[in-house]
């Protein structure tokens, strides 16, 4: 009985050495009732999130169907709906994002589950013979600790200032290099437009960023789980450090790796702010980089503040068609993960 | 790792070789690509500071919005919101969080409605934040008939939830089992096992958890898009808050003025964004703390 667990008080003993005053058995009753109600909100929530949403989308629903997946036009006057051009943005970016923030966002897991930080600033540290010194003592870890929490900090930005920035800094930068490319090589369906200003490519960048230290977060956690001895043996066999990484480490932490990605995909289609201020929101279906685009969920945040009667209805149907795509893409990146960190995922 | 010192130490290494080469090429890689990954990070503190510091004085601070070509101006208003918003979500989603995570850890840890609430509380997590505003607006909007700060806080506390409960449930979780058992073994029951015992010890990492969620909180604009909307107005007057009134938020003031054509507005942006990160920064930064002095203990 080493794991006594304190869940079971009402089988514990201590109830035959003393009764329970009136008092202590209403206090602890009401406790544990406001636990279970709380735990029961908890579940509910969600149970009430999607039962809102799809009651509140049912008139758009029965108007307009299936048709609404494949409209191209958006007229509040024509009574025309249709949210092609949402849902192509939204995977287009999402999809560009991801290739993006997940290459850097692996790169820096391994970087960082390898403890390489620590072990060059240890190195380097030694290189001037300052190692043993106690100033310089725990400076290694310290490093790595810092770079784990700046990355951590890429997604305590708020969306909005990065948004800020996109518009004001990013875009100007591209923009030369963008008209370039579409000049000399415009003939390549990804740079077949112009950017002029807001667009796919600065609205996908900004969101590489914003997903990155999801991805990092968990790929590191997925490394670290990697047991040290099947390193070992790779080095044992003669591996380079790369080699155990690229074939012992990645392999092993596969389906953990693929897991982060499918999370961090789940948060790039439904983030809003930086697309809503960088896409440009034109409800086009194109695939040049530089061209204008919109998503579900920029398009909910433009059109929603403003909404009538009947426009909240097809809108409540668009936030429909997200909910159920980042729902299952959430499910499913959850469940990989379970299976292969074991449950333990930290909360961002 | 002792394989690298051993090797470079014990044999000459031939810089020629491929495989040498594939490895020093690969670890530049990867250097450079973490060094890529932090550039967005102090782009955007160093424009942040570029742009919005010098119009950091206090008028920004007591004053309300400027209108189109109007000079000077602030967002004091905005301010005020953005606390009245957070603190209702906080008032919401602590304790609801708390004592769901001491349901998890304590009361029922086996049980069926523990394996809800922990799939729930992570759909929760990748929840996209516009829709927290949508089923604000459905529920609450609808039910008032018009946007309103208590519909703001509502949307907030839903992107507060998941997070209190995940990391409240680690910290508690985290309290030693033979502490709590000297407390079972003394007679207390588990209201008080709870009270005198596992909160205390718990504190540091519910306080993190709490910390974060605000930090985040704080940040988010489209939950309050059309739940809070804006309003160019202060959320209070003679001593009263006004929850049940449009309401501004920094935000969502960093939102509308962005597109605006005007360059004070846009200088204003700027500035509240710097006010905004440092809020959330220092909010983050001292959660964190907090959460790694309970380890160290």
């Amino acid at each position: 009985m080493s794991e006594a667990s304190p869940a079971g008080p009402r089988s514990t003993p201590h109830r035959g050495f003393r009764g329970l005053t009136p008092l202590e058995r209403i206090t602890d009753g009401t406790f544990r009732g406001l636990t279970w109600l709380s735990a029961w909100l908890a579940v509910l929530l969600v149970v009430a999130i999607v039962f809102t949403i799809a009651r509140q989308a049912l008139p758009g629903i029965r108007e307009y169907g299936l048709g609404f997946f494949t409209g191209r036009d958006w007229d509040l006057n024509k009574h025309l709906y249709g949210l092609l051009p949402q849902i192509w943005g939204t995977l287009y970016s999402s999809m560009l994002a991801l290739v993006l923030g997940g290459l850097l966002g692996i790169a820096v897991a391994i970087f960082l589950s390898e403890h390489l930080p620590a072990q060059w600033v240890r190195l380097a540290l030694e290189r001037f013979g300052l190692d043993k010194h106690r100033w310089f003592l725990n400076v290694p870890e310290k490093a790595e600790g810092l770079l784990n929490v700046l990355i951590e900090l890429l997604a305590a930005i708020p969306s909005v200032v990065y948004g800020l920035w996109g518009l004001f800094v990013l875009i100007p930068l591209l923009r030369t290099p963008c008209n370039w490319l579409h000049a000399h090589f415009g003939w390549i369906p990804l740079f077949s437009t112009p950017l002029s200003g807001p667009g796919m490519l600065p609205a996908s960048l900004v969101l590489a960023i914003m997903i990155l230290p999801t991805v990092t977060a968990i790929s590191r956690d997925a490394l670290l789980t990697v047991p040290d001895q099947l390193r070992q043996a790779a080095y044992g066999l003669g591996a380079t450090r790369c080699e155990a990484i690229l074939g012992v480490a990645v392999p092993a932490a596969f389906p953990g790796l693929f897991g982060a990605l499918i999370l961090g995909w789940g948060r790039a289609l439904g983030e809003t702010m930086a697309l809503a201020m960088l896409c440009g929101n034109a409800n086009t279906v194109k695939m040049s980089l530089f061209s204008p685009a919109n998503t579900i969920a920029s398009h909910l945040a433009n059109t929603f503040p403003e909404a009538g009667p009947e426009q909240v209805g097809v809108l409540m149907y668009a936030a429909l068609i997200l909910l159920g795509i980042t729902l299952v893409v959430n499910v499913i990146g959850t469940w990989v993960v379970q299976r292969t960190i074991g449950g333990r995922m930290e909360v961002r | 790792m002792m394989h690298e010192a051993t090797v470079t130490q014990g044999m000459q290494r031939s810089l020629l070789r491929p495989r040498t080469v594939f490895t020093i090429g690969m670890n530049a890689v990867v250097v450079l690509l973490t060094l890529l990954a932090l550039t967005p990070l102090f782009a955007v503190l160093v424009m942040l500071i570029a742009h919005g510091l010098h119009r950091l004085h206090w008028e920004v601070f007591t004053q309300l919005p400027p209108v189109p070509l109007e000079p000077g101006g602030g967002f004091g208003n905005a301010i005020a919101g953005t606390l009245i918003m957070v603190s209702v979500a906080a008032v919401i989603s602590v304790p609801v969080g708390i004592l769901t995570a001491l349901y998890l850890v304590e009361v029922g840890p086996d049980s069926r409605l523990a394996q809800a609430v922990r799939f729930a509380a992570k759909t929760l997590t990748g929840l996209p934040s516009i829709l927290a505003g949508v089923f604000a607006f459905g529920v609450v909007v609808r039910l008032m008939g018009h946007f309103s700060a208590l519909a703001g806080g509502v949307a907030l506390s839903i992107i507060m939830v998941p997070t209190v409960i995940l990391t409240a449930e680690q910290a508690i979780r985290s309290v030693p089992s033979n502490i709590k058992e000297a407390a079972l073994a003394m007679g207390a029951t588990q209201a008080q096992l709870v009270q005198f015992v596992v909160l205390p010890v718990a504190l540091p990492g519910v306080l993190t958890g709490v910390m974060l969620a605000v930090a985040r909180a704080c940040g988010e604009t489209a939950p309050l898009l059309f739940t809070a909307l804006f309003s160019n107005y202060w959320p209070m007057s003679q001593g009263h808050v006004h929850l049940s009134q449009p309401t501004a938020s920094l935000a969502v003031f960093i939102y509308n003025m962005a597109g605006m054509p005007y360059k004070n507005q846009q200088e204003l942006a700027w500035t509240a964004a710097l006010v905004l990160v440092a809020m959330v920064l220092v909010t983050n930064l001292v959660g964190r703390r907090l959460g790694r002095r309970m380890t160290v203990n």
